[in-house]
């Protein structure tokens, strides 16, 4: 049992198996701690209710921050200063808007025209094989530890995205919008899917490295190998999985757009 | 030594053009909230690392306000017909792709050279953030390749950078904000009163069930606070460590391994999760701000199944 303790001080030593076991005197012996503690989870509520009412969803994070800042005990300067310094030091994960200049050049002189063009020069190519093609590449060039071929703004919106748009167009002709948002949607999810099941068999990844320095300090010592091995089952299902998918995908808009074609 | 303080700069004056171009623009019903959004934004990248956070964080308030109440427009100049783009896609062809392709490549090499390159003793880079300065360097490689090829107007970058980024409005800061959620969870210790919950609600007297409870549970906190990274420590010490591994004698490398990969089904199904979910509708034009989770739905559930089965399969195996 000395693990278990020990894991238990890591987490602030939030409860031990006595109040597991004798879980409903907790709250009775100790009200108002009890009553603080669950009021920290007004930011979930906020954020629960704010998302299901699809209000502005910046908006309703902010409110969710400030509200759990200030449920915790938190004054209000501290509490904007928590979001201030979180913001900055969080600055990193915009780098990617970088990519937009020459995106939006290559868009101006007809990258995504010429996307399209290229694969409606390949008769075998339809919407569900464009995107097992690049979900086979991303997963396989994430495993290898190489995250960074890819990407929303770099990879899907300006070539994928119109790729997938252009097979069916080439097969159909012009594309009803629900369609076309349905293929980009699919485009989205693809690099998605294929990047999170694909980079945790690398051993360097940082999940890898998380886990391996998580469960260190708990005074167990485990091989980054020994974890990435596991990930491999996991990958091929995801594979499988949405492979099967992407087959279905192409199957509906086949019937899909050759009824209407009928009807009209 | 190149900093990710050189590319936040480059950041920042992007973002001021933008915000220049805007308010130029009478187009835009909204010009004027386009410009505070952008000049605000502009702001934290030049002057984050040096205000003090509570500066910071009343810039990041007002952001937010003139990007959720005041609400954000666009310009209706399309700067190309689609004639005049489809006759240039047929006079550059295939070498359109090249600086397209030159961002991923550039970022590659990047990684891997700038990784140990030392310039008169020192570091060349900021070891600590090699891949995120490889990605600003690639752009702007790619940027100056674009340039050379096409030869556009002078200024055509920076109005193309405005037309793109005010179609993703709000959501460029949405990951940033939720970031900031994610440290006031974890300094008002949400995270341990949501396991100290499950604990006692959740009858843990079965090796199954408390891989269940293990797997679900990092998809549901997952989705709370949008990152696995979060979650994996709560649900790990909570539940992991004391049922799966000391009560029941598990394998700890893969429940752990598993674990992790179960939240990342978690990940595909949160808006919270708004760098991977969110912002691509928005990069995609979608009106329907679920409309990528919508399609990741299906995979993701039937993956952490298949997890949940693994690991009750292995773990317990010897």
């Amino acid at each position: 049992m000395a693990k278990c303790g020990e894991a238990r001080n890591v987490m602030g030593g939030c409860c031990t198996n006595g109040d597991l076991r004798h879980g409903s005197n907790f709250a009775s012996r100790q009200p108002a701690r009890h009553i603080v503690r669950v009021l920290t989870l007004i930011g979930i509520l906020i954020v629960v209710a704010g998302f299901a009412a699809r209000m502005n969803p910046l908006l309703v994070v902010t409110v969710a921050g400030l509200a759990t800042g200030l449920a915790s005990g938190l004054g209000p300067v501290a509490v904007i200063s928590a979001f201030g310094k979180a913001f900055t030091e969080s600055r990193y994960v915009a780098i990617v808007w970088l990519v937009l200049p020459v995106i939006g050049l290559l868009e101006r002189a007809g990258l995504k025209e010429r996307a399209r063009t290229v694969i409606a020069g390949i008769p075998a190519a339809t919407t569900g094989r464009v995107l097992m093609i690049y979900f086979t590449v991303r997963q396989i060039t994430a495993a290898l530890g190489l995250t960074s071929l890819g990407g929303q703004a770099q990879m899907v919106r300006p070539l994928v995205a119109p790729m997938a748009e252009g097979a069916a167009e080439n097969r159909f002709g012009a594309l009803p919008i629900e369609t076309r948002r349905r293929i980009r949607a699919h485009s989205a999810a693809v690099d998605n899917i294929a990047v999170f099941f694909g980079e945790d068999i690398f051993i360097a990844v940082g999940s890898i490295l998380l886990i391996k320095g998580f469960l260190e300090q708990n005074g167990i010592h485990v091989e980054p190998a020994q974890l990435a091995i596991w990930a491999v089952p996991t990958a091929i299902a995801a594979w499988i999985i949405h492979i099967v998918r992407l087959i279905i995908l192409d199957r509906s808009l086949a019937r899909e757009l050759t009824s209407k074609e009928k009807d009209a | 030594m190149i900093t990710l303080e050189a590319v936040y700069w480059i950041m920042g004056l992007m973002a001021t053009g933008v915000a220049v171009v805007n308010v130029r623009d009478p187009t835009n019903p909204k010009r004027y909230n386009n410009t505070m959004f952008w000049g605000l934004y502009a702001a934290t990248f030049l002057t984050g690392s040096y205000l003090p956070n509570f500066a910071s964080g009343c810039i990041v308030v007002a952001m937010v306000l003139v990007g959720s109440v005041g609400k954000l427009g666009q310009g209706s100049r399309e700067s190309q017909t689609v004639e005049q783009r489809e006759a240039s896609a047929v006079r550059w062809g295939n070498r359109l792709f090249i600086p397209a392709l030159a961002i991923p490549a550039v970022t590659l090499a990047g990684t891997f050279w700038l990784k140990g390159a030392t310039l008169h003793g020192t570091p060349l880079v900021d070891q600590k953030q090699i891949t995120s300065i490889s990605l600003g360097i690639a752009t702007l490689v790619a940027l100056v390749a674009g340039v050379v090829m096409l030869r556009p107007p002078l200024l055509a970058p920076l109005h193309e950078t405005r037309r793109l980024w005010d179609s993703v409005g709000w959501a460029t800061v949405l990951p940033q904000m939720l970031a900031a959620l994610g440290a006031l969870f974890a300094a008002a210790g949400v995270g341990k009163v949501v396991a100290g919950m499950a604990e006692r609600w959740i009858p843990l007297s079965s090796p199954l069930v408390a891989v269940v409870t293990y797997t679900v549970g990092m998809a549901l906190f997952t989705m709370i606070m949008g990152n696995a990274f979060a979650a994996f420590p709560v649900m790990t010490a909570g539940i992991g460590l004391p049922l799966i591994m000391t009560r029941f004698g598990g394998n700890v490398a893969v429940m752990a391994a598993i674990g992790m990969l179960s939240g990342f089904c978690g990940t595909l199904m949160t808006p919270m999760a708004a760098n991977y979910n969110i912002v691509p509708t928005a990069l995609l034009e979608l009106p329907d701000e679920y409309a990528v989770i919508k399609r990741q739905l299906p995979t993701a559930l039937l993956l952490l199944a298949v997890n949940t089965i693994i690991m009750y399969v292995f773990v317990y195996r010897h």
